[in-house]
């Protein structure tokens, strides 16, 4: 085995085939990146039989092969080298790779103990690669980090049509987009719950593509999900179970309305949040032409500020975890966000939108449950 | 005047004297016997026949060289005849907040350290009630008639000397000890009387030739420090001449609040864990429920056959005092530990980091701001109250599978679903009821030795 590929192209590769790798892999060989070379160039990949990854990329292959290294090892090597072509060979059971004047040997792994990569599913259809990475950033702020309720640690991707919906949640907020894509098939139905550790990561590092094709599972017995951009393709087990019914959380009618330009709103929160200790809420409170937030009661200290709002309906006060009111406020998107109520201890929605007049922006929307105190 | 020299053998000027430390004589024992006089003048002890210890002892049977903290088997060595009675630790609960509600109605100065001993200040209830011997004898009286039990009562102007004129008060007596007499008082007792003297201190002390607290006092600090360590020496020097800068701290918040329970035989079924644990869970959440808290951690302790004891913890993302929130947290700390071939001896559930529930900030939940479950607890709480079956815990949610947390649980059962267990069934299994006289229910709704038996139907 022998090739010669570019410095860059070699980095970028390992580095994100092996994003995912273990530290502690279960069995040694899934600490590897395994490489074949091939006359269409190498294809990098590597597993932890959650998820998986193979990379594609051009390479002068001069004598084909296979070769499994340490993907840790190989991304740093890859990344330090000077900025000229790198030659692979194999000679025995070491790897040697040879760069300008540098040249480094790597114990292999046994290719043979390394398991074979789920098949990507077939392609659902296709998405702007940065509306997807958008949209995904916007929901996996309110999913889940307790490992606990493996449940909400995913992020529920629903495909209807040419309709692509996520939504997450971690019990105290919920956060549901709704992007327009590019079905395979007209009138395709699926679903699928991916970790929003994965899929945050997924979106972002395939934005160099223009578009990304997913593939969710489509009949019994497909447990994984697919995306692929860009000669990189990765696929993820799906997390069990049956995702709640949360879309019927939002209310169907709210009473009050408020609308405050964002950046003013996250400034404010963020600085009367400061005096707001651990689990301790900011309150706001909604009248005619303004929101005054306060933080801190009794002997503590204290903060309040008051904003200008566009208010209608009854006055509402409420109370939120700052930071779920903060996690909104960075994922509307907007300059003008919305407020929607029925009543202060009731969840509030929050929407963005383009102008103080203008409509709403529904394929955003984010549901907050406030604090409320214990009797 | 009794042998001892009653109350008044150190004098009877109790003007610099207003720290009282009152302590139940033989509680649990004490309790058991007043629900049950056929228990009077015997030799009995509290705790587990199996595998436990003595947790009290009756003075019939502590005459027999009985102790509490011995092991059960050692005392039924020493006396084979003697009577053992399953702890009922709700009981014992239930009688010590009575007693400390007499004791807060004499002041509100009041600091309990524990089930059954408290210290109280009286100096501002003086003109109220009298001096501190007056209030002292108040104390015992109302204690007597009210609740029905002894109490030994210890009056000295510092906290640690009251503590040691309880001890020397006990059965049912009182033992002042003038301001004046403090030092004659302690110089008489050997230092094992000393706050914080166990044995390995004693026989350092014993090294150096000091028996008794008048050798302590007079003994050079230096050559105590070189034995001791400074702080010790400092600490223990101090006390010898009375010295305690205590003061009375009324503590009114409860630090944790948890349930234990020894199995009779090491269990490895992981499913009976869980239910223990389950219905622990219950337990925590209604004691938190009565003390008006929240718990914003918690911990579950399992105990190894071989004595090894796990504890993990874990803080809980919004504070409750709803079993159905404890219980995910619970579960998943149970998950993470390894039960070995050679099962479990204890487990237990505890519930701490605790905050006054009264205005306390809660993160609510979306679709069910949590009243909905709390309802029901609380309701199953009203149940038990009134049939007396602290042993009832909803039988679905014992057999129901993870219930994803931001459904609500439909399978909730109603109250009626709830059946008390009966008591006989759980005494049997745990083969620890003996041979008490006379049946009383409240006997087996003890957490720790107890945890009712799920009905699997």
């Amino acid at each position: 085995m022998k090739f010669t590929v570019e410095r860059d192209v070699l980095a970028e590769a390992v580095t994100w085939t092996a994003r995912s790798l273990p530290s502690r892999p279960s069995i040694p060989v899934l600490a590897g990146v395994r490489i074949e070379a091939s006359a269409e160039g190498l294809a990098l990949s590597s597993f932890d039989y959650e998820v998986s990854a193979v990379s594609e990329i051009t390479a002068d292959v001069a004598e084909p092969g296979s070769l499994l290294v340490s993907g840790r090892l190989l991304a740093e090597i890859s990344r330090a080298l000077p900025a000229r072509p790198v030659e692979v060979t194999v000679e025995g059971t070491r790897a040697v790779l040879t760069c300008g004047s540098s040249r480094f040997t790597l114990l292999t792994m046994p290719i043979e103990d390394y398991p074979s990569l789920p098949a990507l599913p077939p392609a659902s259809g296709t998405i702007d690669a940065h509306a997807f990475a958008e949209a995904v950033g916007q929901v996996t702020v309110a999913a889940s980090r307790d490992e606990t309720l493996p449940l909400l640690t995913g992020v529920r991707i629903e495909i209807e049509d040419d309709l692509l919906t996520l939504l997450a949640t971690d019990r105290y907020r919920l956060a549901m987009r709704e992007v327009s894509w590019n079905p395979a098939t007209r009138g395709i139905s699926a679903t699928a719950l991916v970790r929003a550790r994965t899929l945050s990561e997924v979106a972002k590092s395939l934005t160099s593509a223009g578009s990304i094709s997913l593939s969710l599972p489509t009949g019994q017995g497909s447990d994984i999900v697919g995306f692929e951009a860009g000669g990189r393709r990765t696929t993820s087990l799906l997390v069990d179970g049956d995702y709640p019914p949360v879309r019927r959380l939002f209310p169907e009618v709210t009473t009050s309305h408020a609308v405050v330009t964002t950046s003013s709103l996250i400034e404010a929160a963020r600085r009367v949040a400061l005096v707001a200790e651990r689990n301790t809420p900011i309150r706001l409170e909604f009248s005619e032409g303004q929101v005054v937030l306060e933080a801190g009661q009794g002997e503590d200290a204290q903060a309040s500020e008051a904003i200008e709002a566009s208010f209608e309906g009854e006055a509402v006060t409420t109370a939120y975890n700052p930071g779920y009111l903060l996690d909104a406020l960075g994922a509307v998107g907007k300059e003008f966000t919305r407020l929607s109520f029925t009543h202060g201890t009731k969840p509030s929605v929050i929407t963005g939108q383009t102008a103080l007049d203008s409509t709403t922006d529904e394929g955003f929307r984010y549901l907050i449950q406030p604090i409320r105190f214990a009797g | 005047m009794d042998e001892r020299g009653g109350p008044w053998r150190w004098g009877e000027d109790d003007s610099g004297t207003p720290i009282l430390h009152v302590d139940m004589d033989a509680f649990f024992a004490s309790v058991e016997v007043a629900a049950r006089p056929g228990l009077r003048g015997r030799a009995m002890v509290v705790g587990g026949r199996e595998r436990g210890v003595v947790l009290a002892a009756t003075y019939e049977a502590r005459a027999f060289g009985i102790r509490s903290g011995m092991p059960m088997a050692t005392a039924i060595a020493r006396l084979p005849s003697v009577i053992v009675v399953p702890p009922d630790h709700e009981s014992y609960r239930r009688v010590s907040r009575q007693v400390m509600a007499v004791l807060a109605e004499i002041t509100p100065q009041l600091q309990q350290v524990s089930v059954d001993e408290a210290f109280l200040d009286v100096s501002g209830a003086r003109r109220r009630l009298g001096s501190p011997a007056r209030i002292g004898t108040l104390v015992r009286e109302r204690v007597r008639r009210e609740v029905g039990l002894p109490i030994s009562v210890g009056i000295a102007s510092t906290m640690f000397v009251a503590k040691v004129a309880s001890t020397r008060a006990k059965p049912d007596g009182m033992l002042l000890v003038p301001e004046h007499a403090t030092v004659d008082f302690l110089h008489a007792l050997p230092v094992a009387a000393l706050w914080g003297v166990g044995e390995s201190t004693a026989s350092r002390l014993a090294d150096l030739g000091i028996r008794t607290v008048a050798e302590l006092a007079t003994a050079p600090r230096s050559s105590l420090a070189a034995r001791l360590g400074p702080a010790a020496a400092h600490r223990l020097h101090d006390l010898a001449w009375g010295r305690d800068p205590r003061v009375v701290t009324p503590e009114r918040t409860e630090r944790s609040v948890s349930a234990e329970h020894t199995f009779p035989v090491d269990v490895t079924d992981r499913a009976e864990l869980a239910r223990t644990a389950l219905a622990q869970t219950h337990t925590c959440a209604r004691r938190l429920r009565e003390a008006g808290m929240l718990a914003r951690g918690v911990t579950l302790k399992v105990r190894l056959a071989d004595f090894t004891t796990l504890t993990r913890s874990r803080r809980l993302d919004v504070p409750t005092d709803v079993a159905a929130a404890l219980h995910g947290t619970v579960r998943a700390l149970l998950a993470a530990v390894d039960v070995p071939a050679t099962g479990v001896r204890l487990i237990g559930v505890r519930a701490d980091d605790l905050v006054v529930a009264a205005g306390t900030p809660v993160q609510a939940t979306l679709g069910d701001d949590g009243d909905d479950r709390r309802a029901l607890e609380v309701a199953v709480d009203a149940v038990d109250r009134r049939f007396g079956g602290g042993a009832a815990v909803a039988a679905s949610l014992l057999q129901a599978p993870p219930v994803p947390a931001t459904q609500p649980t439909p399978s909730d059962p109603a109250v009626g679903a709830r059946e008390p267990v009966p008591d006989r069934s759980r005494g049997d299994r745990t083969g620890r009821r003996a041979d008490e006289p006379g049946p009383r229910s409240g006997l087996r709704r003890d957490s720790t030795t107890a945890t009712p038996k799920p009905r699997i139907s």
